[in-house]
């Protein structure tokens, strides 16, 4: 009875892209992509950027963006590396990086609903802001956490079972839930409506502005949370530690395929994305293009996916682009 | 509920809305019986929207009071969802429904069948929303179902789908905002068509137009609003279409010369 078409499987022409790709590295660098080690590297760095895609996700799909949270993964992993080393804190040292980036997202959240300051405005201010409160706290130093894995935070949240990197499962759990709560969930709903109309969401009865704070504290929350898997990972702090992650995770969710009009989003989309955004980085390293490339390839390939899903999207957009290129549409 | 013992589903009285020192509403009172079609008429800029905000919950006055079925209403605390739990329902010109959602969503969104965590039962709200729009509604084997977005409906399917929800949800009070413009003809019909049967409910509607003759035909109250103010009110068959639309062209050029 229920009609199953290909559009209907969420995410499938990523998949397809994902899987082509795979395709395309092993070909390129057979005895790099056909062993393991690549895979469980790909599952202890994706993490991070995933973590972030999913909270991105949610951002954009309500019509906002946030740019601050490299600045949360500078500050949450201060306050991580500063607890544990000057004060032996294990636990309350994850929940502090956490209360942390929730804190930076909430006071973004309450300036964009409540002031009215467009979110890409006050969340370009708070990157700045917490950032050189960061740098000025932490003197501009890095933290060096050598023997952070003889901790039990560091087994929970960084740990190996076997070869396979804990990081990984708490950020499938995290898509698998955060995939319940954007389409099953009335949170997830109302954000779509916002994205969607901000005015319509706010005539049927949706409290705009109290559910666009609870998303920017939810973007700071898991900021915080990547801060987290990062430091531990990476058994160092370094003030800049944020910075490499604003394009790598934007562009997860819009290689995924969210509109960046808002009020429509794929987590799917997003868990694919994040993994395809780094699956390039490190290939083309594997298959010996130089560095410096990479990052241009990387900006390349958000920008033609985000050209190629706007003209998915919009009919209207893919004539007026086969106009300026002198394509004549078919009679 | 008790039926029906209240006389006005709403009653406002003197209610005021100043933002900063631009006065939108100025102690306008007025009376919405409880089967009663009013029309509002006037101007852009005379305050028909903000009245109906006001009254929906969408906006809070600077000042007076709000009765809904007799019971006064704190308006510091009044919003959409208590408009909602009064049955006092909106559908707003082009602006009440989500385009890129699917029907389903629209129907229940601010109030979501959901478990007590807040997830929503899907089932149940797409089978309750393919039955409004078959039995309800009346759209019959059109290709429109709950998964429909709402971009695939033409103008007048989404006045359409508003209204059905506003019935759907028992409404009293069903607020219209221009729920014609910009539709075709036949649409307007189907528009209309929808209005007649609240009535025909014993339900009330206020009704804001521009359009006269739609207006006339279907209000049993015409009520004229011009900068704020009440200017006039006709009751049905007081007044010519001719007439009003010849007061109407006066108001205007009143306003003309006051503003040289």
């Amino acid at each position: 009875m229920q009609r199953i078409s290909m559009s209907r499987v969420e995410g499938l022409p990523i998949i397809v892209v994902f899987v082509a790709l795979i395709g395309c590295f092993i070909v390129a660098a057979p005895e790099v992509f056909l062993s393991l080690p690549i895979y469980f590297s790909f599952l202890t760095t994706v993490p991070p950027v995933l973590v972030l895609a999913l909270g991105l996700t949610f951002v954009i799909a309500a019509g906002e963006i946030d740019l601050s949270f490299p600045s949360v993964i500078a500050f949450s992993g201060y306050l991580l590396a500063m607890l544990y080393r000057d004060h032996d804190m294990i636990w309350l040292a994850v929940l502090a990086a956490i209360a942390g980036g929730a804190l930076i997202g909430l006071i973004n959240g309450l300036i964009v609903a409540y002031i009215g300051v467009p979110s890409i405005i006050t969340t370009l201010a708070t990157q700045f802001f917490w950032g050189g409160i960061t740098t000025v706290i932490s003197g501009g130093t890095s933290y060096s956490l050598r023997t952070v894995d003889e901790t039990s935070m560091w087994v929970v949240f960084v740990g190996k079972i076997g070869d396979f990197p804990a990081q990984a499962l708490w950020a499938a759990g995290l898509a698998v839930l955060l995939w319940f709560i954007m389409n099953r969930h009335r949170f997830g709903e109302h954000v779509l409506f916002i994205g969607d109309n901000a005015n319509v969401a706010r005539v049927v009865g949706v409290n705009v502005a109290r559910e666009r704070v609870k998303l920017f504290t939810l973007m700071g929350t898991l900021a915080g949370f990547a801060a987290i898997l990062l430091t531990l990972e990476n058994r160092n702090f370094f003030n800049t530690q944020g910075q490499g992650y604003l394009l790598i995770a934007l562009a997860s969710v819009f290689i995924g395929g969210t509109s960046i009009f808002g009020g429509q989003a794929t987590i799917v989309g997003t868990f694919f994305g994040a993994f395809i955004i780094s699956m390039i980085e490190a290939g083309l390293t594997a298959t010996g293009i130089q560095g410096f490339w990479v990052r241009a390839v990387v900006g390349l390939v958000f920008l033609a996916a985000v050209i190629f899903h706007l003209t998915m999207e919009q009919p209207q957009r893919r004539a007026k682009l086969a106009r300026v290129f002198g394509i004549k549409p078919g009679k | 509920m008790g039926k029906r013992t209240y006389e006005y589903i709403v009653r406002m009285e003197r209610i005021r809305m100043a933002y900063g020192n631009v006065i939108a509403l100025n102690d306008v009172s007025l009376t919405v019986g409880r089967d009663e079609i009013v029309g509002l008429i006037g101007d852009n800029g005379a305050g028909k929207s903000t009245l109906i905000k006001i009254m929906t919950g969408v906006v809070r006055p600077t000042g007076g009071e709000l009765y809904i079925r007799d019971e006064r209403i704190d308006l510091s605390h009044y919003s959409v969802r208590q408009a909602h739990n009064r049955r006092i329902e909106t559908v707003y010109q082009e602006k009440s429904l989500g385009e890129k959602q699917p029907l389903w969503r629209n129907f229940f969104v601010g109030r979501q069948i959901t478990n007590r965590f807040g997830f929503i039962d899907i089932k149940k709200q797409k089978a309750i929303t393919n039955d409004v729009l078959k039995n309800q509604i009346g759209f019959r084997g059109a290709g429109v179902d709950a998964d429909s977005p709402v971009q695939k409906l033409s103008g007048g399917e989404r006045q359409g789908i508003a209204i059905g929800r506003a019935m759907y949800f028992d409404a009293d009070l069903v607020v219209l905002d221009e729920p014609t413009v910009a539709l075709a003809i036949k649409e307007v019909q189907k528009v209309l068509d929808f209005v007649r049967s609240i009535k025909q409910r014993g339900r009330a509607c206020v009704y804001i137009e521009h359009n006269l003759a739609h207006v006339h035909e279907l209000a049993d109250r015409l009520v004229i609003l011009d900068r704020g103010e009440i200017s006039k009110i006709f009751h049905k068959g007081e007044v010519t279409l001719t007439e009003l639309t010849r007061f109407l062209l006066d108001l205007q050029n009143d306003n003309a010369e006051v503003a040289v």
